[in-house]
Parts: structure tokens; C-alpha cells; sequence
């Protein structure tokens, strides 16, 4: 350890019971945008801290702040003693830290990745075998020492660049986002990694916009703006909305006129659909008149359920979007001449001897919302592109609208609407710019061109920013834009590919009113994500694992399925899980 | 945004950053640069196959156009010393002329470009040849969208009247017969020998300044510097770790050059071996420390890629003295090039290839380069700070 760590020390670090980290008024300021202000708080040894916050709260700003990578421009920080700006030196020592973006290098194997990171941190490579060893165990990437770090799949590579700021067991670890991309089986994993850490006494941040991952936290620090909201544990928070949320058993086909309806509520602050049911969660203080006399109407029943930390932290920030889209209203309903929208048969993708997608057969009604599930590298982004053309099938037929998309490419993808993960916008291009280059590749032309831009600015209230640039536009406009962009020609068939994902949960509720009031109107939609919630909208969910279609059937019946008797009422992340596991079990027993 | 710090408390910093230097880690990312260098497959284009591209096209491309370069010959007289002229003209090898009797046949070659010009001997030039004292008067008209070419055909074509009219008459004056355009002969040989040694500098400059850039940018760009930066690695391990491999990439390239320059271009290594590798290492200093003073500004791939073009390649090319005459050069221009690495390294490059180990010439030259380097790498230094602001 260098010298100047040991004047720094301070009598809190020979403390017993110190913190961690200890913040004090810390404010931060890009230009004149303040990412963080008067944040005070403690973060403590042994314990799984998360670090919780919409998109654009301060999340990162904060992690790297406690890292030294910024120097704040007010109030006071230090990490295992040290001070983040003074002993700069020191921080890097004593911290891990795993940043957003996968930060390792892609053209190194795990292993080089690995001795580089361990030689950066002063270990000795050649001596340090039985931590390599240990390391690789607990990261199960044994079997991949020599595969290049690129050619990892997303959980993977979030495990080896875990490995790497464990090297030299660094006092404080700090992931950013680590959950960001990687399906559940990997994310388990991590979890896995991660209590293990903090048995050991290491303190772990970890930072997320998943809020199913806060609830597994003893600890998290609530972020909104650049303002803590909350500090403590996640139940504390859960707990003040206790006997606030309800769901309609079994409401089937009309859970999302329900839903609208719910959400329109006076009393009824959010409200989300699982499977065939729907959650409702009441406002402070509001009765249950209002909803009980919806569930009468509807003829369902409406139980009390335990609060989640989600419904907490939706309240907190002011409850979610109305549930009725202006968008729906406007949309004529969709025509088509059969009541098969997309369909399949046989579909096969080969690159080189590398199977990517693999016989997958469905079909998907006009109207439904058809979600694609599956682990990183599954299969799911090959099979979305061969279906809304993207690319050529090596084998196999797929449709869409009754075009064929082997040989009427062009006229299949009139008829689909795109909206991609990073919602394809030109940066360089306005808002108004851009609804008029997507109405211009979808050849509309006068009188209706100028209404359809109208209509979508009108609709998805974009007015105020129509000279802005999309990347200056909120997280939320800037979906809405994308959407905008996607619907300009009234395609009976929507491709969503993980629309939301890195988006905070109430950007994508407004997304989900205006999805569930496009499948009202009878539009199609197809969407992959890696959100289990969200995976509980669709109607029917196909997924893939290892390329092979390995299940289709309603959420609830693949809940059902993944019933166990010490797990009565398992969530979608259970069934994803157990899925992809016994279909694993399956493929070994046959090996 | 600049954190305001004490000076002493910075100064204490900068101490422990040189205490902390730390062989070991410069090692672990000297390996793995050098690692990344040799798995990306344009990083060896650039250093190996590139040079063999640039010095090819400098010893056979540039002055192929020395011969044969096609003119039109109108013969608007039909005199017999009309004739011997046009005959003078499709004699000499350096010109390959076409004939023609009206100036109207050969105007739209010109500007169609089959023609690079044309002489025209008019209708009354034999009139003029037979009054004693007057030049016998031929229009030279030459295509000026090639200037080189333009100024060669006037000076072959003048050279060609010349020569015949004092073939023509032994009393004509002096002066016409002094003008011998035979340093247009050598011209071939000669410039491939200048070009050779100077696109070796460009070489140079190219995986000095264009690739430490790149690879700079590459790291902020994919986000492996955010991790790198909070390791225990300071600033100056990450740099030097940066530079060593693409110094090495760099002489070793420069070794192949000069193979190929002796060996296949038949270029003459007067000077010795050692004093190239000499004055191409203290060349490296400038060139890298401008790759990296791009890096610490640009943060993308192509923003560096660019700066490196304009503020690297293109003097190295043009302000040089490689390509264009630094002497020839208005005065301006002239001034600029003084702060142009390039300038010394090629001068010095073609003393040491055609003239020979000249320390005269080389000590300046290399205190110029070592200087423009120093102030480049102070600058990148101050740029350079470990942490994301800015």
C-alpha cells in the first residue's frame, strides 16, 4: 500500500463497525446539470448495498465518484477510509469496480483478461494459480479460458469481468448495472457470486433499474434526480404499502380493458397485468369502493397481495401513467384478411456449422401480443431478424400479413413496424426531421404524410421538442419518438426488440399503455425482452433456449408448470429458469 | 471542469504517481497491447503491407508519366520545314505524337484528355522562318489541369523547336542552342530516389501519429479505459504501455522500408544502417507524441482518425519537402513546415540514403525532432489526467 494511504487513514477505518463508504453532501454538476446534489449516506461492510434509481438519477455519476474516476464538486467521500480526491491512489487499491459497459478487452481470452487484470492489480500471476483456480470455479468459466472475451454471451461476460475486479480482493466492490442484458439463469449466478462476497465481509454495490433485483438487497440507497429518496432496507419501504395492492384473479380476455379502466381510477395509483390477472396498486390513503366495484362488474375476484418494493418506489415517485393511450384511440382497427398474423415453419439459421436458430415452428394471431424469451445467445435476435427480414433463412418458411418473406421481402416489411433496441434515431437529425425521413421510407406522401406526422406529434405530444435533437430528449420522449417512427404507416404488425430495455420502470409502464392499446385495436405485436414483468403482458410467450423452440404456452400455464411444493406461487423468472434448466437436463441425458 | 486543487497538494500527487511506477504492470499491459497489436489484422496491414503499397507507388507510379505522353502536332503548313518539324517531333521518344491538319481535330482530344497538348505550326511559317531574325513563330497549347504535365510538354515541345532550328541553321544565336532540356532525362531515376527514402517517413508517421491515436480512442471508446483507470495502473504505466509496442511496430517497419529502398528499388544507402535507425527512433518521439496529444483530445475512433489525417499525414506528405520543394514554397508556408517533425526526418532521410553519414546535417535535424516531440508529449501529458472529466 502506498505511503500516503497511511496518513490518510482515518480513526474510522481502525473502527470496528466503519463504514464502508461514508458520503457527505456530495454534489455533482455537468455543465448545468446537476446529476447529483446534497446526497449524504453509509454504506456498510458485509452487505449487499443496491443502488437504485430511474435512468438518468445519478446511479453512475455515484459509482464513479466512489471509484475516483470523477471528483466531485462539493461534500466529501471516502471509501475504505480514504478520500475518493486525496487518496486517489488508495481508492483504486482498495475498490472493485465493474463498469456499465462491458470494460474488458474483447481481442484477450478470459484467461489474458484475467493475468492482465491480476498483474494490474500487483498480484503475481505465475503464484496466484489456486485464486485463478477458485476464480474460475466460482465463476463457472473454467471450460472458457481460451475463448476470446467477444465471444462471450452477455451473462458470461458480466461473470469474467466480475472474476477480474475481484482480483486482489479488493475491500469494496462496486458493479454498475451488472444485471443489464443477462438473462436469469446468469443473473442467478451472480447473485450467487455476490452473497458469497458479502459473507465474507466485502461490501458490494450494486447498482440497478431492475427493481426485483433492489428487493433482493439488505440495503439500498433509493436515487431520483440526483436526490436520495430512501435508505434502508428494501422492506422498510415495502412495508408503508402494505394492504395497497390487490389483484384481479383470472380476468382472461378483457385484462387490458381492465387495466385502462383500473388505471383511470381516481384511487388507483399503478397498475401492471400478470398473466391473466391484473395488479392494482391503491393510492395513500384511498378505499378499495372503487376497484371492488370494477371486479364486480368484470365478475373476477380482487385479493389482497403482498406489496413489492416496485409498487413502493412507483408510488413514491408519484404513481404511473394513466392507463388510456391517446395513440390506441386514434389508430384505425386493423384489418387483415387472415387471422394469422406471423407464422413460421421449420425456420433454421445456420452461420458456418454455428446453429443459431433451429427448426422453430409457431404461429401468432392477428391482435396478440407474442413475446420470445430466452437466455443470452438463445437464438432470440436470429429468429426476431428472419422475421420481420432482416435476414435470410438457411432453411424453413416464415410469414408475415401472408407474404412470404423469402420472396416478397419488400412487400412483408410494408406492412411491419421496427422499433429496435436503441431506438434507431438520427442524432443528427431533428424530431421533426426524423418523423419525416420514417414517413418518407414508408413512401407516404402528401395530404396523408402531413396528417401522419400531425397525428403521431399530436399524439405522442412531442410538439415541444420538434427542433430538439433526439438524444437531448428525456428517456421517455425519446422512446416515444421511436414508437412515433415505428407506427408513421399503420403496420398491422409491430417487432418490438427489448424496447425497454435500460429504461426506468415508469417509461415503460407509459410504453405498455400504449402497447396493450395497440393490441386492443387488433395490432400485432412481437416482442423479446429480458424483463420477466413484462414477459407477464404478453398473451403467448415462446422460448428459446440452445436455438430450439423449448416451450409456447401462456405465462400462466409456464408459471404452473414451474410449481414446486417449496415454491407454491413461482414468479416468470422461476418458470424462465426452471425451464431452461430441465431442457438443459434434457439435452445432457440424451448427450 | 477542473477540480480545484492546492498546486502542493497536486505536486504530492505527481510524486506518488512516479513513486508508484511499477515494472510489472508496464510489463502486463506492454504484453497485452502487444497482444491486441498482432490479433488485429489492420494494425499489421498498416505496419507491413502498407509500406510496401506506398513505396511501390513512389518508385514506379509517380514519374511513369516522363515518357511518351501524348501530343497532337497540327500541321497547318504544308512547307518542308513544316514537315522536318512535325518529323522532329514524333522522333524523340519522350513525346508520342499524332498528327493532325486542323487545330479543331486535336482541341476536343485536349479536352477529352486523350491529348495532354498540342503544337500547332501555322500556315504562315514559312513566311516567318525565311525573314532572317525572327523566330519561326509554333503555338504550344498544353493542358493545365496537369500543371507537371503541362510545364514538361512545353519544355519538350520548346526543346524540340530548339534543337531542330539550330540543326536548321548553324548562324542562329547562342542562346538557342544552350537550352538543353536533358535534366528532364534523369528525371525517372532521380525521383525515385528522393521519393523512396521520404515515403519512409510517411510510413512512419502513419503508425506513429494515425495508429497510436486509433488505438488511444479505441480504449475510451469501447470502455476498457474506465476499467483500466480504476486499477492501481497510473497514467504513465497506461501510456508507456500504449507507446512501447507501436515504437517497436514502428522500427521494425521502418527496417523492412529500407530493405525494399536498397534491395528492390536499387536505392543507395550511402549513410549507415545505424544512423537511419538512429534518425528514425528520434523520429518516433514526435510522431507518437502526437498520436497520443490526439488521443487525450479525441475520444472516438473517428474524430482521431481524422485529426491524424489532417494534422499528421497530410503536412508529412506535403509540407515536407517529400512530394513538393520546402524552397520552392512561398514564405508562409515556408514558416509552417519549421514546425512540421517530417521535415527534418525526410531531409535527413535523403542524406542519409544518397549522400551519406553528413553529422553536419543530422545533429540539427535530430535536436528539431526531439524538441517538436518533448513539447508534443508536455502537452499530451497536461491533457491526460486519470479520471473520465473533461
Amino acid at each position: 500500500m502506498p505511503a500516503s494511504a497511511a496518513v490518510a487513514a482515518t480513526p474510522q477505518s481502525t473502527n470496528a463497525d466503519a463504514a464502508a463508504v461514508v458520503i457527505e453532501d456530495l454534489d455533482k454538476r455537468f455543465g448545468s446539470v446537476q446529476a447529483l446534489r446534497g446526497l449524504s449516506a453509509r454504506i456498510h461492510y458485509g452487505r449487499l448495498t443496491g443502488l437504485v434509481g430511474p435512468d438518468g438519477a445519478g446511479k453512475t455519476t455515484l459509482m464513479r465518484i466512489l471509484t475516483g474516476l470523477l471528483v466531485p464538486n462539493a461534500g466529501r467521500v471516502t471509501l475504505a477510509g480514504y478520500d475518493v480526491v486525496q487518496d486517489n491512489d488508495a481508492i483504486h487499491v482498495a475498490s472493485g469496480y465493474m463498469p456499465q459497459r462491458f470494460g474488458l478487452y474483447e481481442d484477450l481470452s478470459v484467461m489474458e483478461n484475467m493475468r492482465l487484470y491480476a498483474q494490474l492489480r500487483g498480484m503475481d500471476a505465475n503464484r496466484n494459480t489456486d485464486l485463478f483456480d477458485e476464480l474460475l470455479d466460482f465463476t463457472r468459466l473454467g471450460p472458457f479460458t481460451k475463448r476470446l472475451a467477444g465471444k462471450l454471451s452477455g451473462g458470461m461476460k458480466q461473470k469474467l469481468g466480475l472474476a477480474c475486479a475481484l482480483m486482489a480482493r479488493p475491500k469494496v466492490l462496486l458493479l454498475d448495472e451488472p444485471g443489464v442484458g443477462v438473462d436469469p439463469v446468469s443473473r442467478q449466478d451472480l447473485w450467487r457470486m455476490v452473497q458469497a462476497l458479502t459473507d465474507e465481509g466485502m461490501a458490494v454495490v450494486w447498482s440497478t433499474a431492475y427493481l426485483d433485483e433492489a428487493e433482493r438487497c439488505e440495503s439500498v440507497l433509493l436515487l431520483n434526480e440526483g436526490q436520495l429518496l430512501f435508505d434502508g432496507p428494501p422492506q422498510k419501504l415495502t412495508a408503508q404499502l402494505e394492504g395497497r395492492s390487490f389483484r384481479m384473479e383470472d380476468v382472461g380476455a378483457e385484462r387490458r380493458a381492465i387495466l385502462t379502466e383500473a388505471l383511470d381510477l381516481d384511487s388507483v395509483s399503478d397498475g401492471v397485468i400478470q398473466g391473466a390477472g391484473v395488479r392494482v396498486v391503491l393510492r395513500e390513503g384511498a378505499q378499495t369502493e372503487q376497484i371492488q366495484a370494477l371486479a364486480d362488474r368484470a365478475q373476477v375476484r380482487l385479493a389482497p397481495v403482498p406489496a413489492r418494493f416496485e409498487d413502493a418506489f412507483i408510488d413514491l415517485l408519484g404513481g404511473g401513467p394513466s392507463g388510456t393511450s391517446r395513440l390506441a384511440e386514434r389508430l384505425p382497427p386493423v384489418e387483415l384478411g387472415s387471422d394469422i398474423a406471423v407464422s413460421c415453419r421449420n425456420l433454421t439459421k445456420r452461420f458456418g456449422d454455428f446453429t443459431a436458430t433451429d427448426n422453430v415452428t409457431f404461429e401468432v394471431q392477428k391482435g396478440e401480443i407474442f413475446g420470445l424469451l430466452g437466455p443470452n445467445g438463445a437464438g432470440k435476435s436470429t429468429t426476431f431478424k428472419m422475421l420481420c427480414g432482416l435476414l435470410k433463412p438457411t432453411a424453413g418458411e416464415a410469414q408475415v400479413v401472408g407474404h412470404d418473406l423469402r420472396r416478397a421481402t419488400g412487400a412483408a416489411k410494408s406492412r411491419l413496424g421496427y422499433m429496435a433496441q436503441k431506438f434507431s434515431l438520427y442524432g443528427l437529425l431533428s424530431v421533426r426531421q426524423n418523423l419525416e425521413f420514417s414517413a418518407g421510407v414508408y413512401q407516404l406522401e402528401g395530404q396523408t404524410r402531413r396528417e401522419r406526422i400531425e397525428e403521431m406529434i399530436d399524439t405522442f405530444d412531442l410538439g415541444g421538442w420538434l427542433s430538439a435533437a433526439p438524444d437531448s430528449l428525456p428517456l421517455g420522449h425519446k422512446q416515444r419518438l421511436a414508437l412515433a417512427c415505428a407506427l408513421m404507416h399503420h403496420p398491422p404488425v409491430l417487432f418490438l426488440d427489448e424496447p425497454t430495455s435500460g429504461v426506468d420502470p415508469i417509461t415503460r409502464r407509459e410504453f405498455w399503455t400504449h402497447i396493450n392499446g395497440l393490441a386492443r385495436k387488433g395490432v400485432t405485436i412481437m416482442v423479446t425482452t429480458h424483463f420477466m414483468d413484462e414477459a407477464e403482458y404478453c398473451d403467448r410467450v415462446a422460448m428459446l433456449s440452445r436455438a430450439r423452440l423449448i416451450a409456447l404456452d401462456t405465462p400462466d400455464t409456464l408459471k404452473r408448470a414451474a410449481a414446486s411444493a417449496e415454491r407454491p406461487d413461482p414468479t416468470m423468472e422461476d418458470a424462465f429458469i426452471h425451464l431452461v434448466e430441465s431442457a438443459d437436463q434434457d439435452d445432457e441425458a440424451n448427450a | 471542469m477542473t477540480a480545484t486543487t492546492p498546486r502542493k497538494e497536486r505536486d504530492a500527487a505527481a510524486a506518488t504517481d512516479m513513486r508508484r511506477f511499477d515494472l510489472q504492470r508496464l510489463r502486463a499491459l506492454i504484453y497485452k497491447e502487444s497482444l491486441q497489436a498482432l490479433r488485429d489484422p489492420s494494425t499489421l496491414l498498416i505496419a507491413f503491407v502498407l509500406p510496401v503499397v506506398l513505396l511501390l507507388l513512389f518508385a514506379y507510379a509517380v514519374s511513369l508519366d516522363a515518357r511518351n505522353v501524348r501530343i497532337g502536332v497540327v500541321q497547318e503548313s504544308q512547307g518542308a520545314s513544316a514537315q522536318a518539324l512535325a518529323a522532329a517531333f514524333s522522333a524523340t521518344d519522350y513525346l508520342d505524337a499524332s498528327f493532325a491538319h486542323d487545330r479543331r481535330e486535336v482541341a476536343d482530344k485536349l479536352v477529352s484528355g486523350a491529348l495532354r497538348g498540342y503544337v500547332v505550326i501555322p500556315q504562315d511559317f514559312e513566311q516567318r522562318l525565311a525573314l532572317r531574325g525572327s523566330e519561326p513563330l509554333v503555338q504550344i497549347v498544353t493542358d493545365g489541369s496537369y500543371p507537371n504535365t503541362a510545364n514538361y510538354v512545353e519544355n519538350y515541345a520548346k526543346g524540340v523547336v530548339l534543337s531542330w532550328r539550330a540543326g536548321l541553321d548553324v548562324g542562329a544565336p547562342p542562346q538557342a542552342v544552350v537550352l538543353e532540356p536533358r535534366y528532364w532525362f534523369n528525371a525517372e531515376l532521380e525521383s525515385r530516389r528522393a521519393l523512396v527514402p521520404g515515403a519512409i517517413a510517411i510510413v512512419m508517421t502513419i503508425i506513429g501519429t494515425m495508429l497510436t491515436a486509433l488505438v488511444v480512442a479505441r480504449e475510451w471508446e469501447r470502455g476498457t479505459m474506465e476499467a483500466v483507470l480504476s486499477t492501481p495502473a497510473s497514467v504513465a504505466e497506461i501510456l508507456i504501455g500504449k507507446l512501447l509496442p507501436y515504437f517497436v511496430l514502428g522500427m521494425v517497419s521502418t527496417l523492412v522500408s529500407a530493405l525494399l529502398a536498397i534491395f528492390v528499388f536499387d536505392v543507395p544507402l550511402r549513410g549507415s544502417l545505424a544512423a537511419l535507425l538512429l534518425l528514425s527512433a528520434v523520429f518516433m518521439v514526435p510522431a507518437l507524441g502526437q498520436g497520443l496529444l490526439i488521443s487525450s483530445l479525441a475520444r472516438n475512433q473517428f474524430l482521431a482518425a481524422q485529426i491524424a489525417l489532417f494534422s499528421g499525414f497530410l503536412p508529412a506528405f506535403m509540407l515536407s519537402g517529400f512530394l513538393f520543394e520546402i524552397d520552392a514554397m512561398p514564405t508562409p508556408i515556408r514558416t509552417i513546415t519549421l514546425l512540421v517533425p517530417a521535415r527534418y526526418f525526410v531531409d535527413s532521410l535523403k542524406t542519409v540514403f544518397l549522400a551519406g553519414d553528413i553529422w553536419a546535417v543530422f545533429m540539427p535535424n535530430l535536436l528539431a525532432m526531439a524538441v517538436i516531440g518533448m513539447v508534443f508529449f508536455m502537452l499530451a501529458k497536461r491533457a491526460t489526467r486519470k479520471n473520465l472529466e473533461g
